[in-house]
């Protein structure tokens, strides 16, 4: 028998209806390989209010079918909702493996509908092979410094969450002809919010767009305190570069939030990327890897930002960001 | 408010790791542990909520002897008590095993509010806490970046984090679940009178059977996951390592910039 997979995806409310976040193509392609593992197809799970033209567009993608949970009870996202919905939908179907994006929202859930209908839960993968007659799965630890290869034991289904970036959105392929729609065939007067939405709020008004910047130096833990960041906004200035940070900079009170680069702050993608004391947990990774060229300087050789990183040098910042403005200003004959 | 607070003591990954004999962890040998990072922030909301409310926190764990120095940590910045899940069927659990296990402990006294870090450091599931409003029927949100108890204890209104700076404000009816983000406030450092006080506080050491649970429903032997192997991460190409002192190796960087990237 080969393998069901499904690939829930994750809908969020725009103009005229709703629309797929981008994760949830990676999702697609994901579970259209662990699928073709064994010569099947997937199948995609959307849920909401008004899907029809979404479905219409997911049913382009090689699919076995789409189901949908279309109801005005599933239009704002609650765990409460999304589980109740989906838990007898996982009973009745009884697919092998359900691929979730890996996303702040399916992290709210999806551990929930697992403890909800009694299926396994393997959080944030990054890849997966068949090896030695069954498929070992790859996912960071350690906050990146590490990586485990995981087994999935035992009977029964198993949610499967994937990390941003790991299958490409563009490798969800298209269909010879549009997969059918059908409804998820659950009750859905059943569906219940367990929390009331009150509203979304910008943290701390964005008042920096680093996007836009060309050059950005962000500095991370390793910096050790504001009181130390003079020579940071030296470099800075002589580059012609934006300060940007990783979380605990921010968490410490070092720089301001609209400072903050990776998955809770801003994704850029400058020309020169310059990360000093940053190790690069995956949330800041996601927020900068698109950079054209990326240094690392850390003293750590084991850091994962040097996984990413174009150049890197392991030493003392605080001896190497003075030297590098001087460097710096030598070479663009402001010295 | 009485208010459990779920901690869990991790290595800590600034410093070196290295991989243990088997391959299937870290030689733990030479590892330093701490409290995990977002454990530490849940602690201090608790604390200052039941400050707020005349109430008091009871902290959790589950781990080996080792883990008694997290919870005397915790015990010195405040929490009234501890519990200790303390059994080798405890050990090696994700997150569905975890949570069963400490929902369990929890269940056996009243309590209004249950925090948790939203991610423990090592092993990163991001869902143990998740796992335990579950087991007990209760409301949760993850990634809580501020909680306000609203018409006395009976709701709370919190504020979770979303990607691309955005905060989502969501009511919650209590007893609920909140797994804290890193970030939420400022954890307090231990005194030296709360240092001596936490001596005197109460650490409960309970097994899978005090709990009635059985030994194959939780740890490695209840879980859906195994970890085969743990390796350094695979890179891409990898970065053109510069060496030599400071001097040197900014001159030869910037050299680089300039004539291979021409990015200055």
């Amino acid at each position: 028998m080969p393998r069901k997979v499904w690939a829930v995806l994750q809908v969020r409310a725009a103009e005229g209806g709703a629309e797929v976040a981008r994760m949830s193509w990676e999702a697609i392609a994901a579970a259209q390989r662990l699928a073709a593992l064994d010569g099947g197809k997937a199948a995609a799970v959307i849920l909401g209010s008004g899907l029809g033209a979404l479905a219409e567009q997911v049913a382009k993608k090689d699919l076995a079918a789409v189901y949908t949970a279309d109801a005005p009870a599933l239009a704002a996202y609650t765990p409460g909702a999304y589980v109740s919905a989906l838990a007898p939908a996982l009973a009745a179907g009884k697919p092998d493996l359900v691929v979730f994006p890996h996303s702040y929202q399916s992290v709210d859930y999806v551990p929930r509908l697992a403890q909800a209908a009694g299926t396994g839960l393997l959080p944030e993968v990054t890849g997966f092979a068949e090896e030695g007659g069954g498929l070992v799965w790859t996912r960071p630890i350690l906050g990146g410094k590490m990586q485990a290869k995981v087994r999935i034991q035992g009977e029964g289904t198993v949610l499967v969450s994937v990390q941003a970036g790991s299958f490409p959105a563009d490798g969800a392929a298209d269909g010879a002809s549009p997969a059918p729609v059908e409804p998820l065939g659950v009750d859905l007067s059943t569906v219940k919010a367990d929390r009331e939405v009150l509203g979304v709020e910008r943290v701390g008004g964005e008042k920096i767009d680093l996007t836009k910047a060309d050059v950005i130096v962000a500095v991370g833990r390793g910096v050790g305190g504001a009181d130390k960041l003079g020579p940071v906004e030296e470099l800075a200035k002589a580059l012609g570069a934006e300060i940007g940070a990783s979380r605990p900079v921010i968490d410490n009170g070092w720089l301001p939030r609209d400072r903050q680069i990776g998955s809770s702050g801003q994704t850029v993608a400058p020309r020169l990327y310059l990360a000093v004391g940053i190790s690069g947990a995956i949330q800041h990774l996601v927020g900068m890897k698109g950079s054209a060229t990326i240094v690392a300087i850390n003293k750590d050789p084991g850091a994962p930002i040097f996984t990413v990183a174009d150049y890197g040098i392991v030493g003392d910042l605080h001896e190497l960001v003075p030297a590098l403005t001087v460097a710096v200003r030598e070479a663009k004959g402001q010295g | 408010m009485r208010i459990a607070v779920c901690i869990k003591q991790v290595p800590n990954t600034e410093a070196r790791l290295r991989i243990g004999k088997d391959g299937r962890w870290l030689n733990e040998e030479d590892l330093q542990f701490v409290i995990n990072e977002s454990d530490e922030y849940a602690l201090e909301e608790g604390l200052k909520l039941a400050e707020a409310s005349g109430g008091e926190v009871v902290v959790f764990t589950l781990g080996p002897e080792r883990v008694r120095d997290a919870l005397r940590k915790a015990l010195a910045v405040g929490a009234a008590r501890a519990v200790h899940l303390k059994d080798p069927a405890f050990e090696g659990g994700d997150a569905l095993a975890t949570g069963r296990a400490l929902a369990a402990a929890i269940r056996r006294e009243a309590f209004d509010l249950v925090l948790t870090g939203s991610q423990s450091d090592d092993l990163g599931y991001g869902g143990t806490g998740s796992v335990v409003a579950g087991e007990l029927g209760w409301p949760h949100a993850w990634l809580v970046m501020g909680v306000e108890i609203e018409a006395g204890g009976k709701s709370a209104k919190v504020t979770r984090e979303m990607e691309s700076g955005m905060n989502e404000i969501v009511r919650l009816s209590l007893p609920a679940v909140l797994e804290v983000q890193a970030g939420i406030n400022h954890p307090r450092y231990a005194s030296l009178k709360g240092i001596m006080a936490a001596k005197k506080k109460e650490t409960a050491e309970v097994t899978a059977s005090d709990l009635g649970l059985d030994p194959a429903t939780v740890g490695a032997a209840g879980s859906r996951l195994a970890i085969v192997s743990v390796s350094l991460p695979e890179g891409g190409a990898g970065a053109q390592m510069i060496e030599g002192d400071a001097q040197a190796a900014a001159k030869t960087l910037v050299e680089r910039l300039q004539k291979e990237a021409r990015v200055i």
